[in-house]
């Protein structure tokens, strides 16, 4: 085994000379995003032109930049010009840039979203133009969609396990010392004082301790540990490696869910790099410290995002969450204290050990110190990963960074942590990203997940989906959870059909209360909080549908109708074609009709009917709707819409 | 898959692991993984190696949304209800589907061509509503990707009108 130096040698040796490689590199972000965006076909059709035409050249793949709206993004590195980053490259924009940039000179505008200085070696700087960058900062995600998450000398190169060397030296009171000074807190959920959970594990006498690694996301509509995990696996071992020995915790487990197979064999082969370089296993650099790591797949319960359940199901059993005290911190898996730490957590580590706490502290506000990593997702114009220094406001999050709302839509609310959050709507954008602010306006700051909703989201039908989910998802062993979800689900489904009564208002706050509070473990215990946000925010729309049966946003089925406007409809068959019930009626050149007796409101025909034509309106209580008409063909979704239609 | 080659799969997958309960979770991934679901053969066969009841077994693999106790479809459709595919309209695809295939979430085609799921979330948020075919991610969504993906995969147009 050669030694660690020797590694950092060689591995500041490839990373040098894949800047200056006399050979052109293409990096392409290929995270499941990214291939979900078509980066796979992107990556062998590259590969297999390479091959064809006998060039010397490179494909790297690398994790997520961050902008999902952008992918495939790829960062093309041409010998002895600036490096160029490229948006939407699918298979037959990289022959072209291939060709005309790579072989040829022209720099392929179409698709170059930034030109790369030499220092361009995280996604900020890299997309420095990009609107959504701005206000953003890159620590936890760094190396995300820069480095080859598959090599570890990539890591190394750019420090990757200094930190870790440096609490070897300290030992584990100065680390827990660091973090505290860092005023780490979770980013799992709650927040809780991270240092503070250790030091209850470390003063518990045992003869064996764990460390897990929480990377089961199971929130609908957060995907920050994933993005981390497939673009930068090493610096969740090393975050790990810091804990363990902060702990004396020799055995750890990373609770991976299944639905992230990606992530899965990322960590798998950071696993063995790591161990090949001593990095894992016994007596460590000659440390006297061991540390093992095993994954253990999860198979589909949300329920183990609570402490005791994840343990369980760790332990082969159903994971049906404990009574606390004790804590895990002092009787976990197989009764040793146990300290379970999300993915982002653990990546936090190495840079408070690396840089310091006073250099971490710079960013932040209040309490809440460092940054925080947000998925940005639902009805918002850019979409995708993002870090912001914790403490910025909902506004500058979701309007400078995410660009508002698409198609001018009027943005209502943010949802934050899930189905334990809340809704927070537009009038309190202003406040700050923060544990306190937001656990102060009803939601929570939980793992990071952020959806936006906009004037066609209605919160009462948000509120009966995140209850659907909680009430699926709960375990069934206390009584309030499992009963009471099931009751509200029952009150919120009765309201979306219109059939609600004007006392169901408060009989939806009495079981929120009871639920909440009795509740055994944490599933139960914020399953309100989607429901009392939306109650304490959107009552109007409550009463909307309760008091005129009216579904303002045009979402409830129930409380909708759709019609044709025979005066704009010149008959091209697209709904038609499209209407899954053939409630249309309709030839070429014709009106059509809705069979109103067969229409099942799914508004599949709105949705492809021409916006040059705009025929399909909807009606909910007083209210009609048509959309927006407009005069000429137009870029885009709705012009492909509209050509396919008039094709078919 | 005969009772024999079910057991015999069992067999194999535990010569992998070390006994006892912990990895129970893991080698049930492993079994349905090999066999494409947990028949009764296979948890027999299981309980009887592990020396546990097979009420014990079930009451785990039964808790967890993976497991399957029927051979899958040729095709399985996963429809993503997260929260950012709920808001851009994943329970119209969703809705969709279950039109075009008349069956419901969770159910199977009579011909056993088309399974539909659905998932909590696949973590492709920025790009909702999406759905998984075959395990392949597939993004953005619309109902008219729905009937074409459906006929690509060779079902024929059944609701519309020719």
């Amino acid at each position: 085994m050669i030694s660690l130096e020797q590694a950092y040698t060689a591995a500041r040796e490839r990373w040098q000379a894949l800047r200056t490689s006399p050979v052109p590199i293409f990096f392409v972000g290929a995270a499941t995003c990214g291939r979900a965006a078509g980066a796979g076909e992107t990556i062998e059709r590259l590969r297999a032109e390479i091959q064809t035409r006998g060039l010397q050249a490179q494909v790297i793949e690398t994790g997520c930049l961050g902008p999902c709206a952008l992918e495939p993004l790829i960062i093309v590195h041409k010998p002895d010009t600036v490096r160029t980053c490229f948006a939407k490259v699918g298979p037959g924009e990289a022959v072209q840039i291939l060709e005309r940039h790579v072989l040829g000179n022209d720099p392929c505008g179409e698709w170059a979203v930034s030109r790369v200085g030499p220092d361009g070696w995280d996604a900020v700087s890299i997309l420095a133009h990009e609107p959504m960058m701005r206000g953003q900062v890159r620590r936890v995600l760094a190396n995300c969609g820069v480095i080859s998450p598959e090599d570890i000398d990539h890591y190394l190169a750019r420090d990757g396990y200094r930190g870790f060397q440096q609490a070897l030296s300290i030992g584990p009171d100065a680390i827990v010392d660091a973090v505290k000074r860092a005023g780490l807190r979770g980013r799992g959920g709650a927040g809780f004082p991270t240092w503070r959970k250790w030091e209850a594990c470390r003063q518990t006498p045992a003869d064996q301790r764990y460390l897990i690694c929480n990377a089961d996301e199971g929130d609908p509509g957060a995907f920050m540990d994933r993005s981390l995990i497939e673009g930068d696996p090493h610096a969740v071992l090393e975050g790990m490696l810091i804990a363990a020995l902060a702990l004396g915790a020799s055995r750890g487990f990373i609770y991976c869910r299944a639905e992230y197979p990606l992530a899965i064999v990322r960590l798998q082969v950071a696993i063995r790099q790591a161990q090949a370089l001593g990095l894992l296993g016994d007596n460590i650099l000659g440390s006297g410290f061991s540390f093992e790591v095993s994954i253990k797949k999860g198979a589909g319960a949300f329920v183990c995002g609570e402490e005791t359940a994840l343990i369980a199901s760790i332990e082969g059993r159903r994971p049906m969450p404990q009574p606390r005290p004790p804590f895990p911190a002092v009787s976990g898996l197989w009764g040793k204290p146990t300290i379970i730490q999300n993915v982002e957590t653990l990546a936090n580590l190495p840079l408070i050990l690396r840089h310091g706490p006073e250099w971490y502290t710079e960013l932040g506000s209040g309490t809440s110190r460092g940054t925080k990593t947000f998925s940005l997702a639902g009805k918002v114009k850019r979409t995708g990963l993002i870090e912001v220094p914790m403490g910025i406001t909902l506004r500058q999050i979701v309007e400078e960074i995410g660009g508002g709302g698409i198609d001018g839509k009027a943005i209502k609310a943010v949802q934050t942590g899930g189905p334990s959050g809340g809704c927070i709507p537009a009038a309190k954008f202003d406040l700050p990203a923060d544990y306190e602010s937001l656990v102060a306006a009803g939601s929570i700051m939980g793992s990071g997940g952020m959806v936006v909703l906009d004037e066609d989201t209605c919160v009462v039908d948000l509120a009966r989906y995140f209850m659907s989910f909680t009430q699926s998802e709960s375990c069934g062993k206390c009584p309030p959870c499992r009963v009471g979800t099931r009751a509200m689900l029952f009150l919120l489904e009765r309201i979306v059909a219109g059939k609600g009564t004007a006392d169901d208002l408060q009989r939806l706050d009495n079981l929120a209360q009871t639920v909440a509070r009795g509740s055994l473990c944490g599933l139960g215990q914020t399953a309100p909080n989607p429901v009392l946000t939306t109650l304490r925010y959107f009552q109007h729309e409550y009463e909307e549908h309760i008091d005129k049966q009216q579904c303002t946003a045009f979402v409830c089925r129930s409380l909708i109708r759709h019609h044709i406007d025979p005066e704009r409809c010149p008959g091209c068959t697209a709904c038609v074609k499209v209407c899954p019930t053939a409630a249309i009626d309709g030839v070429r050149g014709a009106p059509h009709v809705i069979n109103p007796e067969m229409c099942s409101q799914c508004g599949s025909c709105l949705s492809v009917c021409p916006p040059i034509h705009a025929a399909v309106y909807r009606t909910s209580g007083d209210l009609t709707r048509y959309e927006p008409r407009s005069e000429k063909r137009k870029s885009g979704a709705a012009a492909q819409d509209l050509e396919s239609a008039a094709c078919d | 898959m005969s009772a024999i080659a079910a057991a015999s799969s069992v067999m194999e997958v535990l010569a992998n692991y070390p006994p006892g309960a912990e990895n129970l979770i893991a080698i049930l991934q492993e079994v349905q993984e090999h066999d494409g679901y947990l028949s009764e053969t296979a948890l027999r066969g299981l309980a009887a190696a592990m020396e546990v009841s097979e009420n014990e077994i079930y009451a785990v693999a039964s808790f967890y949304t993976h497991f399957r106790f029927r051979p899958p479809a040729t095709h399985t459709i996963h429809v993503c209800q997260g929260t950012a595919c709920h808001v851009r309209g994943g329970y119209q695809i969703l809705y969709d589907f279950e039109e075009r295939l008349g069956i419901r979430a969770g159910e199977m085609t009579p011909d056993l061509n088309f399974g539909l799921e659905r998932v909590a979330c696949v973590g492709c948020c920025a790009l909702a509503p999406v759905v998984l075919v075959d395990g392949t991610v597939r993004a953005g969504m619309k109902p008219k990707t729905v009937r074409s993906l459906l006929s690509q995969l060779g079902r024929q147009p059944g609701a519309t009108p020719a």
